[in-house]
C-alpha cells in the first residue's frame, strides 16, 4: 500500500458517537462481510489435499491416497471427488475400498471412471 | 504400564512396543475446572483441582509443600527433534503443571505435500507423523493417569497438507491445534485461495473433533518491526479467522486467540500492553484468550525473559487468560532445553497463584488512558476492516501489502507483506466441485452431492462406506518407519547405554548429549571475557564450547560469561557414593512433639572455631533454626572450651549439646568429638545428653565414628537437627 500519514482523527469522525457496544456490534458485522466470501469459495472448491483428507478418511494410508489422487488430477477428475471415484467403482464393480483403490492407482481402472462420469453427466 | 509410580522411570521401548493397535483413550480439549478451595491454610479462588502427583515450587517446603494448580490451561512447548527424549521432558512438565503440551513442526514441514512417516529426526522441531503422535499420545494417556488430571496434545494444521494433517490429528487424539489461513498465507507464502479452502476443511474436521484452535496472529507482532503498532490489525487477524472457524462450525468455547503483550520493558510495557488486552478481550469476547509470552524482544538473558514473561501473567491476571502459555526463557539462545521448560512452568505457576483472586482487590480504571487507548484501537482496528471491503475483500488487500505494515492504522509505511493471489506455493491447485462432487466421509465442509445415492445419508455421508476412519478407527493404516537410516530406533540403539542404569552423563535436551553450561564472571571487557572464557571451558574438559550469553556488568570492571560445551564422559552409577538420607518429620509433628515434651539445647563452635555462622542458622528462628520448632537454645558463643558445653548442659539442664567444627586442619574436629564424648562419660551426663556435631566437612558416618549420636554437613536445616533430637530424645526417654 502506498504510504499514508495517520489520518485517524479525520477518518474516524463516524465512529466517534457510537457507544462502546454499537461498536462492537458493527466491528462483528464487518467481519461476516468479510469473511462471507472466503465461506462460499471454500464451499464450492476443492484441493489435492482436500481429497487426500477424504481417502485417508476411506482407510487408505497417506501413500496411497497421494498415489491415487495424483492420477486423478492428471485425469481431470478431481473435481468428482477422489472418494466418488474410489466409492463409485467399488459400489460398480463389487470391490473392497481398498482395491478399488487399488486399481485406480495403477491406472487399470482409469478409462471406466471417465466413461462412467461422462454418462452421468 | 499404566498406575506407573513416581519413582519408576517411563519405558520408551514400551511406548513403542505394539504400536501399530493402539488408539488414544479419547478426543477433545479438555479446559481445567475452575474450583475455589482451601490449600493447606489458605483461601484461593482462581484455581482447579490438585494433583495426584507433582513437583511443587521450591518455597513450598516451608508452606506445607501445597502446590496450587491456577485456573487456566497451562502450555509448554516440547520439540527438540527427537520425540522419543521429549516423552521424559512431557512427564516432567505434566509434574510441574502442564496440561497442554504442544510440539512444534521440524523446519520445511509446512511445504510438504502430504503426510511424513515414520520418526525421522527433527531441525528446530519434530516431523509430525503418525507414529511420532501415536508414540507421545500413548505417553500422555499414561502420564495423565499418573497425575490424575487430563493432558492436552497439540500441534499445527497449516501448510499445504493441512486437511490431511486435521484427519491424522483426530484419528490419533490430538486435543488442539493451530489453525488460520492467514499464518500460511502470510508467514508461509502459500497460495492465499488455497490456505482458505483448505482451511474451511481442516476447521470441520477440527470442529467434529472437539479440538481447541489457537489462531495465528501473534505471529504479526513478531514480524512486525514495532510490534506495539500492528495492535489494531491484531484484533482484524484474530476476528477474521475466529468469524470464519465459528461459521463453519466450530464451538465458540473451543477458538482461541492466540494473543501476546505485543511491547516488552524497557518500554513502558503495560501502558502499551493493557488497553490493547482489554480492547482484544472486550470486541472478541465471544471466544477464549490463549494467552501467549512475548518473544520478540527476547535476548539471551534468561532473567530478563522472566521478568518480561511474569509483566506478561500480570496482563494475563489483570485481564483473562484461558489458557496461559509459556515461552522458555532460553528461547533467545537455543531450541529449549528441559530445565527451562520447567522454570517457564514454574513462573507461570508462581506468578498466577501469588496474584490469585487480583481482581477483586484491584479496578481497572474505566476513564481515562486505559479506556480511551482501548477505544483508539479498536476504533483503528473498524477502519482497517473498512478499507478491506472498500478494497473488494480479503484478497485484494492481501495482494495490496495491508498486512503486517509497520505503521499503525491507518498510518500505512508501504512496508507490508503482499501477497499474488495467483502466486505462491500451491497456486492454482484448487478445484471446482461438479455437481455430482461426493466425498464419503464424516466432517467434510461444503458442497457434497450424497443424495445422488442416498437421500437418507446426507447428515451422514460416511453411511455410504458403512463408517470412515473416524467411526471405525481399525480401518486406520499405520506406516512404520520407510527410512532405514533414521529413525527411533538408531538413535536409541546409540543411547541405550543410558537407559541400562548404569551410566549417566549430564543432559540438557537428549540423553546422554553431555551439554553442560558454565556460569563465569571475569574481571575485565567483554572481548577479552569471551575469549578467556572459552579457554576456561577447553581447560575444564567441556569440547564444543560456545559462549551463549554475555552481560557487561562495566565496560572494564566485569563481564559476566556462560559457556556451554560438551562433557565427554559417562559417570558410572555403581561407583558413585550417595550421601546418607536425612529423614525428616513434617513441621507439625516436630512443634507439637516439643510443645509436650520441652527440649533445650547448648551450642556454640569448639576449641579454637570463630566460624558461627552454620550454627546460627540452624539455631536461630530467622533461618528456620530448630528454634522455630520450640526448641530452646543457650547460645555459648564461639571457641567454646569442650568442657565447657558439657557443664553448661549441666548447669541449664539441657538435652542436647550442638558442637559446631569448621576447622579440620589436622583432624581437630575429630578430635573436639572425642573430647566432647569422654567429657561426658566422665561427668556421668553422655547416656542423658544428645552429643551433635555440624560443619562442612562433617559427615554423619565421621561424626557416629567419633561417638556423636549424629553428625550433620553442608545444607543440614533446622528441621534435620530437630527431627533426629526427637527421635533420639523419645529413645532415650523409653529406655
Amino acid at each position: 500500500m502506498r504510504e499514508r500519514k495517520d489520518d485517524y482523527l479525520v477518518r474516524r469522525e463516524h465512529l466517534k458517537e457510537l457507544s462502546d457496544s454499537e461498536l462492537r456490534t458493527y466491528f462483528l458485522e464487518l467481519s461476516e462481510k468479510i469473511v462471507e466470501p472466503l465461506l462460499d469459495l471454500s464451499y464450492k472448491n476443492t484441493s489435492k489435499s482436500i481429497e487426500r483428507s477424504v481417502l485417508l478418511r476411506m482407510g487408505f494410508s497417506s501413500i496411497d491416497a497421494k498415489t491415487i489422487v495424483d492420477i486423478l488430477d492428471e485425469n481431470n477428475l478431481l473435481c468428482k471427488g477422489a472418494g466418488h471415484s474410489v466409492f463409485i467403482l467399488s459400489k460398480n464393480k463389487n470391490l473392497s475400498l481398498e482395491k478399488a483403490g487399488e486399481l485406480i492407482s495403477n491406472g487399470v481402472e482409469i478409462n471406466y471412471l471417465l466413461e462412467y462420469f461422462k454418462i452421468h453427466e | 504400564m499404566n498406575n506407573l509410580k513416581p519413582n519408576e522411570k517411563l519405558d520408551v521401548h514400551k511406548i513403542l512396543d505394539g504400536l501399530e493397535n493402539y488408539h488414544p483413550v479419547r478426543r477433545g480439549w479438555i479446559w481445567r475446572k475452575v474450583s475455589p478451595q482451601k490449600i493447606g491454610d489458605f483461601q484461593f479462588e482462581q484455581v482447579s483441582p490438585g494433583l495426584k502427583n507433582f513437583v511443587a515450587l521450591p518455597s513450598a517446603r516451608n508452606i506445607g509443600n501445597i502446590d496450587p494448580q491456577p485456573d487456566a490451561v497451562i502450555t509448554t512447548e516440547i520439540a527438540s527433534g527427537r520425540f522419543e527424549d521429549d516423552i521424559r521432558r512431557m512427564r516432567m512438565a505434566a509434574y510441574h503443571g502442564a496440561d497442554h503440551i504442544m510440539v512444534i513442526r521440524t523446519a520445511g514441514q509446512s511445504h510438504f505435500d502430504g503426510l511424513l512417516e515414520g520418526t525421522p529426526q527433527g531441525i528446530g522441531g519434530i516431523p509430525i507423523t503418525r507414529k511420532q503422535l501415536r508414540a507421545q499420545r500413548r505417553a500422555l494417556d499414561i502420564i495423565e493417569e499418573e497425575v490424575g488430571r487430563p493432558i492436552n496434545y497439540h500441534s499445527y494444521v497449516s501448510g499445504v497438507a493441512g486437511p490431511e494433517i486435521a484427519v491424522l490429528f483426530t484419528e490419533e487424539g490430538v486435543s488442539g491445534a493451530h489453525q488460520d489461513p492467514q499464518y500460511n498465507i502470510l508467514y508461509r507464502n502459500i497460495n492465499a485461495i488455497r490456505s482458505i479452502v483448505d482451511s474451511a476443511e481442516s476447521k470441520m474436521i477440527m470442529a467434529y473433533a472437539g479440538m481447541a484452535q489457537i489462531d495465528g496472529a501473534h505471529n504479526a507482532n513478531a514480524t512486525a518491526r514495532d510490534a506495539w503498532k500492528v495492535m489494531p490489525e491484531l484484533l482484524v487477524q484474530h476476528i477474521i479467522n475466529s468469524k470464519f472457524s465459528e461459521k463453519i462450525g466450530i464451538k465458540k468455547e473451543n477458538i482461541c486467540l492466540s494473543t501476546v503483550p505485543p511491547a516488552a520493558s524497557p518500554t513502558p510495557d503495560l501502558k502499551l500492553n493493557l488497553p490493547y488486552a482489554v480492547a482484544l478481550r472486550e470486541f472478541l469476547s465471544d471466544y477464549k484468550m490463549r494467552a501467549q509470552m512475548n518473544t520478540k524482544y527476547m535476548d539471551s538473558s534468561t532473567r530478563e525473559a522472566t521478568v518480561t514473561h511474569v509483566l506478561n501473567l500480570l496482563i494475563s491476571r489483570l485481564t483473562s487468560a484461558d489458557i496461559q502459555s509459556t515461552i522458555t526463557p532460553d528461547e533467545g539462545r537455543n531450541v529449549p532445553w528441559h530445565i527451562y521448560n520447567i522454570e517457564a512452568l514454574d513462573t507461570a505457576k508462581q506468578a498466577m497463584v501469588g496474584m490469585d483472586d487480583l481482581l477483586s482487590m484491584v479496578n481497572l480504571s474505566d476513564t481515562g488512558y486505559l479506556q480511551d487507548k482501548k477505544r483508539e484501537i479498536q476504533e483503528r482496528s473498524i477502519l482497517m476492516m473498512e478499507e478491506i471491503i472498500e478494497m473488494g475483500g480479503y484478497f485484494k488487500a492481501v495482494e495490496a501489502g495491508m498486512f503486517v505494515d509497520s505503521g499503525e492504522y491507518p498510518e500505512r509505511n508501504s512496508d507490508g507483506i503482499s501477497r499474488d493471489i495467483e502466486g505462491g506455493v500451491g497456486s492454482g491447485t484448487v478445484i471446482e466441485r461438479d455437481l455430482d462432487y461426493l466425498a464419503p466421509v464424516t466432517a467434510h465442509y461444503g458442497y457434497n452431492n450424497v443424495e445422488q445415492y442416498n437421500k437418507e445419508f446426507i447428515k451422514d455421508p460416511s453411511k455410504l462406506i458403512s463408517g470412515c476412519t473416524f467411526e471405525k478407527p481399525e480401518m486406520i493404516k499405520f506406516i512404520d518407519e520407510l527410512d532405514e537410516t533414521d529413525n527411533v530406533y538408531l538413535r536409541m540403539e546409540k543411547t541405550e547405554k543410558y537407559r541400562t542404569g548404569k551410566l549417566i552423563k549430564p543432559e540438557v535436551e537428549w540423553l546422554g548429549d553431555g551439554t553442560v553450561v558454565v556460569d563465569l564472571f571475569f574481571p575485565t571487557s567483554h572481548r577479552i571475557a569471551e575469549a578467556a572464557a572459552i579457554e576456561t571451558g577447553k581447560k575444564m574438559n567441556l569440547s564444543n564450547v560456545e559462549v551463549i550469553h554475555k552481560e557487561i556488568l562495566h565496560p572494564s570492571e566485569g563481564t559476566r560469561i556462560q559457556i556451554k560445551g560438551t562433557f565427554d564422559f559417562d559417570i558410572k552409577i555403581d561407583e558413585l557414593v550417595l550421601p546418607e538420607i536425612i529423614k525428616s518429620h513434617s513441621e507439625d509433628d516436630v512443634i507439637n512433639y516439643v510443645k509436650l515434651n520441652p527440649i533445650k539445647v547448648v551450642a556454640g563452635t569448639a576449641g579454637n572455631d570463630e566460624h558461627s555462622v552454620g550454627i546460627r542458622e540452624v539455631l536461630d528462628i530467622k533461618h528456620g533454626g530448630v528454634e522455630k520448632y520450640g526448641i530452646k537454645y543457650e547460645y555459648l558463643g564461639t571457641s567454646v572450651p569442650i568442657e565447657k558445653f558439657v557443664d553448661a548442659a549441666i548447669e541449664t539442664n539441657s538435652n542436647v549439646i550442638m558442637m559446631s567444627t569448621i576447622i579440620s586442619h589436622d583432624d581437630t574436629h575429630y578430635k573436639s568429638m572425642k573430647k566432647l564424648h569422654n567429657y561426658a562419660i566422665e561427668k556421668g551426663v553422655r547416656d542423658k545428653l544428645i552429643l551433635i556435631a555440624g560443619g562442612t566437612q562433617v559427615t554423619p558416618e565421621i561424626a557416629r565414628k567419633n561417638s556423636m549420636d549424629q553428625g550433620f554437613g553442608r545444607g543440614t536445616k533446622g528441621i534435620h537437627i530437630a527431627s533426629f533430637v526427637i527421635d533420639k530424645h523419645k529413645e532415650i526417654n523409653s529406655k
